[in-house]
């Protein structure tokens, strides 16, 4: 029972700088044929020959999925992170031939709503591109709420206000503009559906007002687009293939387990698909959990890890992979 | 060359009977001797020639008495089709997928022409040409799922998928084995499996369902499941259990041949593009254990599976009553000589 995705081959058509950290990037397929159709909050794992090593990075598609001639993403730059971001900033120009994942949908729309209200910070405006594509055009109920550090990094505030108008209201942190998100989501008509992407800070803090506001779980949805965070290289031993690895500074677990030619399978590659879910051997040091899959119950247990997320300090780590 | 669809019913004088090209391309389910759940899921892809599998959506001899039947159940019975209001894009994702895949396969009776979202569909064994705006449900004569399972064989369950479960949120079902969309229509994955015995306790519902919500656009799966049915009859739903209940009386060792057939269900799951949906289509296969027994492996390997069914499963399927009968006509047919591995004939 495998799973993952297929894949498709693209050629980049064009690459768009959108501000002072955004730029944007459009695939077409290489054989002049139509994409997939998707739908509103899919992304695509975008595979990165980085000199000797491959990344494979996830970004939300933010086309309208009306329109399957390209696909389009937006790439925040990240000086900070693991070279991913930089990669797509420095290294890739149009006409360059890549390979990117089918498209694959963990941030989907619940159609039952009556209304969705979408909050966005920063970069997590990108599923909700799409999202309000596909919503306009069938005559669907949405009102989004986008904060940003400042108007000039609003990235497509423009754009939404444009096509959008009144549904769009946006905030800016340098002019101390908040989200008055009691009073927002105490004046929801029956039946709206919440979703939220952007930081974890905002992702929790508006999970938390929603609970405790009596909101259900099932109408507050939530993607966290977290990328793997670098740390302190480690150890590991693979016991079914018998390898022994070595995580670098800049590596995911995942990355490092599919250099030494082991395919575990993934989909989201951000801790929240459930995939790569690894069983844990033996250990002797402490793990660094960064997943929003497994429970705190299982992170205390020390029996699973996510690698694709997640990272270990210490003596010895034996995994069943 | 195209395919010769036979006149025949499936009830009342029940003339249905298959070829013998379709004996032989027939999708035995059982791969050994003995029979036990088992997540048996593996991709849908293309399969051999002359297989039920040489195309993904399977059309055949039948085709054309099965959506003549599918009238008459839809007549008596219009809540065997339902959509739910938030499925009418998934019932789109769903038409272009059977329309895709019959006119891909079946290209001299089936033709699709996009201009846009314009579309013109041919279906020349039911003598239909519709142009129609695609998402535009003012377009077609019905809803978009129920216009494409008219012309589908085989059952259609639609799944929302949500809060990590899977939703029985719209369906087309008049070839079922004994299950009801108007009871299921709403229900999570569990809860329309919670009659199945001993699947439950051997975690299998919770593995399936972690594998289809997992199932990815491009990449269908697919399982076999298997029942027997008197008569070859394709509606045996709860609603008209009246009709076909009292059939399993009138099994005797004389017409156990032409009674009593073995009926199998080719399943498969495939990710909605649009809606994110599953959509779940169950095509029914019956045979006759006259044609069946027509390969020799089979009626060995069939006599020992059902001899040696545990009771539970026996009594989910319906088969108790006339059980005896059947294994006592099948073991005339077993020598005793081993069955050579895999599905196929010999």
């Amino acid at each position: 029972m495998s799973t993952g995705t297929t894949k498709l081959d693209v050629v980049v058509s064009d690459v768009v700088p959108v501000n002072e950290l955004v730029t944007r990037f459009h695939f077409r397929r290489r054989d002049g044929e139509l994409l997939p159709t998707f739908s509103g909050g899919a992304h695509v794992v975008v595979e990165m020959r980085d000199g000797g090593r491959t990344r494979l990075n996830p970004y939300s598609l933010m086309g309208s999925p009306l329109d399957t001639r390209e696909y389009t993403i937006s790439v925040r730059r990240d000086d900070a992170g693991r070279g991913g971001s930089l990669f797509m900033h420095r290294s890739v120009k149009p006409g360059l031939e890549m390979v990117i994942s089918y498209p694959v949908n963990l941030f989907s729309l619940d159609l039952r709503a009556k209304k969705h209200l979408m909050l966005a910070g920063g970069i997590g405006i990108t599923p909700f591109m799409a999202q309000t594509a596909q919503l306009a055009a069938e005559g669907g109920n949405f009102e989004l709420h986008y904060t940003c550090r400042t108007a000039t990094l609003g990235t497509y505030a423009d754009v939404l206000r444009e096509r959008y108008d009144r549904r769009v209201r946006l905030y800016h942190d340098d002019r101390d503009e908040r989200i008055e998100l009691d009073r927002l989501l105490s004046s929801q008509p029956l039946g709206t559906h919440l979703y939220v992407c952007g930081p974890s800070g905002m992702i929790d803090w508006v999970r938390d007002h929603a609970a405790s506001l009596g909101w259900p779980a099932e109408t507050v949805h939530f993607e966290h687009f977290a990328a793997p965070q670098p740390g302190a290289p480690f150890d590991v031993t693979l016991a079914l293939s018998g390898k022994t690895i070595r995580v670098g500074e800049q590596q995911s677990l995942l990355e490092a387990i599919e250099a030494a030619g082991v395919d575990p399978p993934y989909l989201c590659r951000g801790g929240v698909c459930g995939q790569c879910e690894t069983n844990v051997i033996s250990h002797d040091g402490k793990f660094i959990h960064n997943d929003h899959w497994l429970s705190e119950e299982e992170h205390r247990s020390c029996g699973k890890i996510m690698p694709c997320v997640s990272r270990f300090e210490g003596r010895s780590l034996v995994l069943e992979r | 060359m195209g395919i010769t669809f036979r006149k025949e019913t499936f009830r009342n004088d029940f003339t249905f009977k298959n070829s013998p090209e379709h004996i032989r391309r027939f999708p035995f389910p059982f791969h050994e001797d003995s029979y036990m759940y088992a997540v048996n899921i593996e991709p849908h892809v293309v399969g051999p020639k002359g297989s039920v599998l040489e195309n993904l959506i399977d059309v055949d001899e039948h085709y054309v008495a099965e959506m003549q039947d599918r009238a008459l159940v839809l007549a008596e019975d219009p809540l065997r089709c339902q959509s739910l209001p938030h499925m009418t894009l998934a019932g789109w994702d769903l038409l272009e997928l059977l329309m895709e895949q019959q006119a891909l396969g079946y290209p001299e009776h089936f033709t699709l022409t996009r201009d846009g979202d314009r579309w013109r569909w041919i279906n020349r064994p039911l003598g239909i040409d519709d142009t129609f705006t695609f998402g535009d449900v003012s377009t077609l004569p019905y809803g978009p799922m129920e216009y494409i399972t008219r012309q589908s064989q085989g059952d259609f369950c639609i799944l929302d998928q949500r809060d990590g479960n899977l939703w029985m949120d719209a369906g087309m079902v008049t070839t079922q084995a004994d299950w009801s969309l108007d009871f299921d229509i709403g229900m999570n994955f569990f809860e329309w499996h919670a009659p199945v015995p001993l699947a439950h306790e051997k975690g299998i519902f919770t593995r399936a369902l972690k594998f289809l919500t997992n199932i990815q656009q491009g990449k269908p799966a697919r399982r076999l499941n298997w029942t027997m049915t008197i008569n070859p009859r394709l509606d045996t739903s709860p609603e008209n259990y009246h009709k076909w209940g009292p059939d399993r009386t009138t099994v005797t060792p004389e017409n156990v041949g032409e009674k009593v057939h073995l009926r199998v269900e080719l399943q498969s799951f495939w990710r909605l593009p649009r809606s994110n949906g599953i959509v779940f289509p169950i095509r029914c296969y019956l045979i006759k254990m006259d044609e069946l027994v027509t390969q020799p492996k089979w009626a060995r390997r069939l006599h020992r599976v059902i001899r040696d069914l545990p009771e539970e499963l026996a009594n989910y399927k319906g088969l108790t009553r006339y059980r005896p009968t059947l294994v006592e006509w099948l073991s005339k047919l077993d020598d005793g000589s081993p069955t050579s591995p895999g599905f196929g004939p010999d």
